[in-house]
C-alpha cells in the first residue's frame, strides 16, 4: 500500500478549545451552521455536517477507570473529542456516489469534486457514519477535505496546524497507527482500563485514515462499533431481489399454466 | 502586580509557560487556564504527558482545566486565602520549607518591632489602623532598626495612589539596616510572627468553609508541597480568578509567600505565571494605559510636597539602596523621550507637566465621575465598557452623561451604541431623545493590518509586520495618536496659556510615510529602547542611562530590544535554547527566568543537577548558565557590600531580589501594601457567611464599596441573595465578544448566555434543564438559559448547604448572537491596592422564567425575594 496521510485525534489530550473547528471553517471558508444554543453541555456544534467538518464533542459521564482525582461524591468526567470525516478505507461514500464527483486522492483521502456533484444524495445515506451531508441552500454534497489543497502543498490540514496540544496529530498512516497503539497501552499503564483505539479494521470499512484515541465504548463518541459499507450489503441485496423476482416470474407464469 | 511586586521587586510573571516542562507539580488556581490561555496551556500539558508533571486545578468550577488536571478540587468562591494560608500553615508547622533558600534569600529572620500588632490580635486589624480615614500607616510593619526620614510628609497617604507600581520602594526607610536572627527563634521574627498568625489555617478550618474535604486538601497540600528543596519545583499559574477579589492582591501574596518557603523562585519549573488574559496586557502595564504609573513602573507623581519638583519626587522615590537607586536615571531619560530639546537641566527636563494625580482616577471612580456629571468627554480605545464593566448598566447610563464619546473600534459595540440599543433604552427607562451625548464612532485597523509589538504574559516582546492596509478609514493606534496630537498641538498654538506648555513641549520626531501619513512603528520603539540624546546612538543596557539628559529612553525596562541600527530583537525568530533566547525578546535584559541569582546556592554552586540554570563560573568570574543572569554579571556570590554602599553595590552576593532594598524575597512586606504585611482572610465584599476568622472585620477593611444608589450590596449573609455568583469567560469568545460575537464561525460556538447550575440546585429550585432562569444581584437583573450539570458541586459550608452559580459574561446587543449582560450583575468596587473590583464571588438569587421587561423590575425582583423568605 502507498505511504498515505492520516489523522490520530487524542481525547486524553484534547481541551476542547475548538480551535479546530474555527481554524477548518477559516481556511475552508466553510459557512455558519446555525446559532442554535443545545445545552448540551458546551456542544454547540452538535454534528458532522455540509458545513461542519471538525466537531468537538463534550462528553459528562461517571469516570469508570483512570488515575484523576475529582473532590466529587461520584466519580466524574469530562471529555472533549474533535470528530472529523474518516476517510475510510472502503468508504461508502466513494461506491455510492454515481457521479465519479467522490474520488479517492494520492494521500488515500476522499474527496467531494464539488465543481462534479450533482447533489444527489447517495453518498449521504452511504456513509456509515453520518458524516457526508447536504448544503440546504445549495443542494451539493460537502465534507471535510482533509485539506487537500494544503497537502498537495506539503501542509498539514488546518485543524492539526492549529491544535495547541497536538491532540490532533497528521502523519504517515502506519506511524500513527503504531502510535495509538502505543499511547493505549501508556494509558493502559496509568490506570485508564477503557483505553482504546478506534480504528475499525475489523469490518468491510477496513480502517479509516482518521483513527482516535477514546477513553470507554465507541458509542458514546457516535462512533459506530462495527460500520460496514453499504456495498457488502449488496450480494445479499440481489440475491433477495432475485429471488423475488424469480417468485414473482414463477407466479406469473402458474397464472398462465393454471 | 503588587502582590508579586511586594515579594519580589517586580510585578510581572517570574517566568515563561513554556518552562512549566521543567516543574514537578503544577498549581493552578484563580485560572481556568486550559480555556483563556490555550495556547499556553500547550506546555502544561505537554508537562503533564511527557513529563509526568502532576496538575493540580483547585477552583469553584470544573472546568476544561479540571477536566485535563490530574487533580481538581472544588472551593468556594472568594475563600483563597484561607485554602493558601492553610498550605502556608501546613509548611509551617510540618518544616516542610527549603531552610536554606529560606534562610538566605527571603527576610524570614529580620526581627520586626515590638509595637506590632497582628490582625490575630486585634480581630482583624493590623496596627497602624486609622478608623477615621480607614487606612493604615505601616510604621509598625517596618524591620526593627530601620532608619526613618520623617521628613516625606505623604508616605502614608493612599489616597491618590493606586499601586500599580508598588513593588515595596519606599526611599523614606532605610530596609538595609535590619536586625535579623538566622535561628528563627525570636519570637518577633517574621517566620515566628508568620507561624503564629497562619497557626488558625488549619486542615479542619479549610475543609469546614471552603468547601472542600479535608483528605482533599491534605491531598493537594501533600502534592504541592512536595515540589520542594533541591531536585524538585513546582509553579503555580494565576490569572484573574485572584485579581478580580476585594482581597485579590492578598491572594496573589499568599502564592508568593508559598513560592518562597518551597525556594520554588528563580529556578527552572518554579515561579508564578501571573497569565495575562489576552495579547499584550502586559505590555499595557510595562507601558501603562493605568492612572497610577508611568512607563517601567514609575509611579505617577502625586499633588503634593514629594512630587513639588524633581528633586523632590526622586528624594521620595529613590531608595538607597536597591536597583530602584538608579529612578533618576530612569525619569530623567523618559522626559528626555517625552519632550525632547524642551527637557532641560533648567526646567526639571519638564517634570511640572507631567499631570498630578489628585485622587482615585481609575476606571471605576471615573465612571462614578461620569455619573455625577464630572467629564464632559470620554475616548474609549480598545475597551467595550457597556459590557466588560462592573456594573455595566451604571456605566451605559454613566456614558449617556457625557456632552462627547470617541470610540475607536474595528465593529460597532455596544458601547458606541448604548444611546440607541440598551436595555435602559429598549426598556423606557431612557429615552433617545434625552441622551444629549455626541458619539463619533471611528474605525480602527486590526493587529494585522499594523506594526508593532505584543508583550505577552512572560514579558516576551514580539514584533509583527503588518500583512494588509487596514480597510476604508481605519487606522492603527499609532497613527490615530499622532494625528491627534499635530491637531491639538496646531489649536494649542493659538493659545499659549501655561496649561498648553506641556502640551506645546510634547515631541514626536517620527518618520511619518505613505500616502495615509503613518509614523514609522519601529522608530517608536527604539526611541523606548533608548539612544543618546545627542547623536542617537541606540542603547544596549538601562545601565547605559544617565540622569543628566544625555540618554533618552521612553521606558527604562525596554532597553536592550533595540540594541543597535537594523537590530529589532523584538523580530528575532530563531531559538537557540529551551528557554528560547532568540525568540523574540524578554524585559529585562532577555532574562526568561527573574531571579534567576536563586537557582544557585548562596555559594554559586546550582542546587542540584537537575535543577541547574545559572551559577557562578570561578574560572571566568562572571555567572553563567541557560539563562540571562538576573544579577551584576561580575558580582562574585562571596561579594559583601562596603559600608556606606548605595544602590545594587550594596547588596551582597547572596541577594537574589535586586529590585528590593534588602535584595530579599518577602515573606512580610514592610512597605507598598495597603491592607497588611502578611495575608489575612476576609469574606468578599457580599458571602453567604460572617467571617470565620474575625467576628470584628467582614470584609478586607480597606476595600471600598462605593456604595449609592445604583451600586448597592446585599448583606452577607442576605436572605434575599442566597447563591454565590461567580463570572468568567469561554475559550469561544474574546472578552466583551466585539471580536467574537461578530463573526458567525465563532458566534456559532457558544452563541448564547447561559448558567451554570448544580443538578441539586436545579432539581430544589424545578428548573428544567436549557430553561430561561433570571439572575438577580443587588444591582441588577439578567436573564440566561440553565445549565445544570455535575460540573457545579454543591459545597457545604460550616454545615449549610451553599450553591454556587457561574455566569460568562460575553453577551450583549450586538452583533450576529445577542444576549443579556453579565457585569449588569457586578459591583463597582475597589480592591485596596489596585483598585479593582470584585467579579468572581458575589451574591445573588435565581428565579424560573425569563427576565421582566418593566422598568421597575429590581424592584420588584428585590420584593419577591424578600415576600419568599419572609
Amino acid at each position: 500500500m502507498n505511504k498515505t496521510s492520516a489523522f490520530l485525534t487524542d481525547a486524553t489530550i484534547c481541551i476542547g478549545c475548538k480551535a479546530c473547528e474555527v481554524a477548518c471553517k477559516e481556511w475552508n471558508e466553510v459557512p455558519e451552521d446555525g446559532l442554535l444554543w443545545t445545552g448540551f453541555s458546551y456542544d454547540n456544534t452538535q454534528a458532522l455536517g455540509a458545513s461542519t467538518w471538525r466537531h468537538v464533542m463534550f462528553l459528562e459521564q461517571p469516570a469508570t477507570a483512570g488515575p484523576q482525582q475529582v473532590d466529587m461524591e461520584n466519580p466524574f468526567r469530562w471529555i472533549f473529542l474533535s470528530d472529523v470525516c474518516k476517510h475510510c478505507v472502503h468508504s461508502g461514500c466513494l461506491e455510492g456516489c454515481p457521479t465519479g464527483a467522490i474520488v479517492r486522492t494520492d494521500v488515500g483521502s476522499v474527496l467531494v469534486q464539488k465543481d462534479i456533484c450533482n447533489g444527489c444524495g447517495y453518498c449521504v445515506v452511504s456513509c456509515p457514519f453520518g458524516v457526508v451531508d447536504k448544503r440546504h441552500d445549495d443542494g451539493r454534497a460537502f465534507k471535510c477535505t482533509f485539506c487537500y489543497d494544503r497537502q498537495s502543498a506539503g501542509m498539514m490540514p488546518a485543524c492539526a496546524k492549529t491544535c495547541p496540544t497536538q491532540s490532533i496529530k497528521f502523519g504517515e498512516r502506519e506511524d500513527l497507527r503504531a502510535e495509538g497503539i502505543a499511547r493505549v497501552q501508556e494509558l493502559k499503564a496509568r490506570g485508564y482500563a477503557d483505553a482504546q483505539l478506534y480504528n475499525p479494521e475489523e469490518t468491510s470499512v477496513g480502517g479509516t485514515h482518521a483513527m482516535f484515541v477514546i477513553l470507554g465504548k465507541p458509542d458514546a463518541y457516535n462512533l459506530p462499533p462495527a460500520p460496514e459499507v453499504p456495498t457488502v450489503y449488496l450480494k445479499s441485496a440481489w440475491t433477495s431481489a432475485l429471488l423475488a423476482a424469480m417468485v414473482v416470474i414463477a407466479v406469473v407464469c402458474a397464472a398462465f399454466l393454471f | 502586580m503588587p502582590g508579586l511586586g511586594t515579594t519580589y521587586g517586580r510585578g510581572g510573571a517570574t517566568t515563561a509557560p513554556s518552562d512549566v516542562v521543567n516543574s514537578d507539580v503544577v498549581l493552578i488556581m484563580g485560572s481556568n487556564m486550559a480555556e483563556n490561555h490555550p495556547v499556553g496551556f500547550q506546555w502544561v500539558m505537554e508537562a503533564k504527558e511527557k513529563h509526568g508533571t502532576h496538575i493540580i486545578h483547585v477552583d469553584p468550577r470544573f472546568s476544561r482545566t479540571s477536566a485535563v488536571a490530574n487533580t481538581w478540587v472544588s472551593l468556594r468562591a472568594g475563600s483563597d486565602i484561607l485554602f493558601l494560608g492553610g498550605l502556608i500553615n501546613y509548611v509551617l508547622q510540618n518544616n516542610l520549607d527549603f531552610r536554606e533558600y529560606v534562610l538566605h534569600y527571603t527576610n524570614a529572620s529580620v526581627i520586626i518591632p515590638e509595637g506590632f500588632k497582628d490582625a490575630e490580635e486585634l480581630d482583624g486589624l493590623f496596627s497602624g489602623w486609622d478608623p477615621a480615614t480607614k487606612q493604615y500607616d505601616n510604621t509598625t510593619w517596618l524591620y526593627q532598626g530601620v532608619k526613618q526620614d520623617e521628613s516625606s510628609s505623604d508616605r502614608h497617604d493612599n489616597s491618590q495612589s493606586g499601586g500599580h507600581s508598588q513593588h515595596g520602594v519606599d526611599s523614606s526607610v532605610d530596609l538595609s539596616t535590619y536586625e535579623q536572627d538566622l535561628t528563627l527563634q525570636h519570637p518577633r521574627c517574621v517566620w515566628q510572627l508568620m507561624k503564629r498568625h497562619f497557626a488558625r489555617y488549619t486542615p479542619d478550618m479549610v475543609a469546614r468553609y471552603c468547601g472542600v474535604t479535608k483528605d482533599a486538601f491534605l491531598n493537594v497540600a501533600k502534592i504541592y508541597t512536595s515540589a520542594s528543596g533541591p531536585d524538585k519545583t513546582g509553579a503555580i499559574c494565576y490569572a484573574l480568578g485572584w485579581t478580580q477579589h476585594s482581597s485579590g492582591v492578598q491572594m496573589i501574596r499568599c502564592a508568593a509567600m508559598l513560592q518562597l518557603l518551597l525556594g520554588n523562585m528563580g529556578r527552572p519549573g518554579g515561579g508564578i505565571l501571573a497569565l495575562r488574559g489576552h495579547a499584550s496586557i502586559q505590555g499595557s502595564t510595562d507601558i501603562p494605559t493605568l492612572f497610577d504609573s508611568l512607563p517601567g513602573y514609575i509611579s505617577m507623581p502625586k499633588f503634593g510636597y514629594s512630587s513639588v519638583d524633581l528633586a523632590s519626587f526622586i528624594k521620595a522615590n529613590k531608595p538607597k539602596t536597591g536597583f530602584w537607586n538608579n529612578i533618576d536615571k530612569y525619569i530623567v531619560s523618559m522626559l528626555k523621550a517625552f519632550y525632547g530639546e524642551h527637557a532641560t537641566a533648567e526646567n526639571d527636563y519638564g517634570f511640572n507637566w507631567l499631570p498630578r494625580l489628585t485622587g482615585d482616577h481609575s476606571h471605576q471612580a471615573y465612571f462614578l465621575d461620569m455619573m455625577d456629571g464630572k467629564m464632559d468627554g470620554l475616548f474609549v480605545m480598545g475597551q467595550n465598557p457597556a459590557v466588560a464593566a462592573p456594573n455595566s448598566g451604571l456605566e451605559r447610563r454613566a456614558l449617556g452623561k457625557l456632552k462627547w464619546l470617541v470610540v475607536r473600534e474595528m465593529v460597532e459595540t455596544e458601547t458606541a451604541t448604548f444611546w440607541r440599543d440598551s436595555p435602559e433604552v429598549t426598556s423606557g427607562e431612557l429615552k433617545m431623545a434625552d441622551i444629549q451625548t455626541e458619539v463619533f464612532l471611528l474605525p480602527a485597523a486590526g493587529h494585522v493590518e499594523k506594526d508593532g509589538t505584543f508583550t505577552n504574559t512572560q514579558r516576551l516582546l514580539q514584533w509583527r509586520e503588518k500583512a494588509i492596509d487596514p480597510p476604508g478609514d481605519a487606522r492603527s493606534e499609532n497613527w490615530f495618536i499622532y494625528h491627534i496630537w499635530e491637531r491639538v498641538v496646531e489649536k494649542a498654538k493659538a493659545d499659549p496659556r501655561p496649561r498648553n506648555q506641556g502640551l506645546l513641549a510634547l515631541q514626536m520626531n517620527y518618520t511619518i510615510t505613505g500616502p495615509r501619513r503613518e509614523p514609522e512603528a519601529p522608530e517608536i520603539l527604539q526611541e523606548i529602547n533608548g539612544y543618546t540624546t545627542a547623536d542617537r546612538k541606540l542603547l544596549k543596557t538601562f545601565g547605559e542611562l544617565t540622569a543628566d539628559g544625555s540618554t533618552t529612553c521612553g521606558c527604562w525596562i525596554y532597553t536592550g530590544v533595540y540594541p543597535e541600527a537594523g537590530r529589532n530583537r523584538a523580530n528575532e525568530r530563531d531559538p537557540k535554547d529551551e528557554y528560547g533566547h532568540g525568540w523574540g525578546w524578554a524585559w529585562p535584559a532577555d532574562r526568561r527566568v527573574l531571579y534567576n541569582r536563586a537557582s544557585a546556592k548562596p555559594d554559586g554552586t546550582p542546587w542540584s543537577e537537575r535543577k541547574k540554570l545559572v551559577w557562578w563560573d570561578e574560572a571566568e568570574k562572571k555567572w553563567t548558565g541557560k539563562d540571562v543572569p538576573d544579577f551584576t554579571a561580575t558580582k562574585p556570590p562571596t561579594y559583601v557590600p562596603p559600608p556606606g554602599a548605595e544602590g545594587d553595590a550594596a547588596l551582597a552576593g547572596d541577594k537574589p531580589y535586586i529590585l528590593h532594598a534588602d535584595g530579599m524575597g518577602w515573606l512580610w512586606v514592610p512597605v507598598g501594601l495597603n491592607d497588611g504585611p502578611l495575608p489575612t482572610h476576609y469574606e468578599p465584599l457580599e458571602s453567604p457567611i460572617a467571617n470565620p476568622m474575625y467576628a470584628g472585620q467582614q470584609a478586607n477593611p480597606v476595600g471600598l464599596r462605593r456604595t449609592r444608589p445604583g451600586n448597592e450590596y446585599a448583606t452577607s449573609p442576605d436572605t434575599r441573595f442566597p447563591y454565590v455568583l461567580t463570572t468568567y469567560r469561554l475559550t469561544e469568545h474574546h472578552t466583551a465578544g466585539g471580536m467574537s460575537r461578530t463573526l458567525s464561525h465563532l458566534a456559532e460556538l457558544q452563541p448564547e448566555i447561559f448558567c451554570e447550575i448544580s443538578m441539586e440546585l436545579a432539581d430544589e429550585l424545578k428548573i428544567e434543564h436549557g430553561e430561561w432562569v433570571t439572575l438577580v444581584t443587588a444591582r441588577g437583573a439578567i436573564e440566561a438559559h440553565a445549565l445544570s450539570t455535575s460540573r457545579m458541586k454543591p459545597l457545604t459550608i460550616d454545615g449549610k448547604r451553599v450553591h454556587q452559580i457561574g455566569v460568562p459574561f460575553h453577551w450583549g446587543y450586538n452583533g450576529l448572537v445577542k444576549g443579556d449582560i453579565g457585569n449588569d450583575l457586578i459591583a463597582i468596587s475597589e480592591e485596596p491596592n489596585v483598585r479593582i473590583m470584585e467579579t468572581k464571588g458575589l451574591l445573588c438569587n435565581l428565579l424560573v422564567g425569563r427576565r421582566s421587561t418593566n422598568v421597575e423590575r429590581l424592584k420588584e425582583y428585590h420584593s419577591i425575594a424578600e415576600g419568599k423568605t419572609a
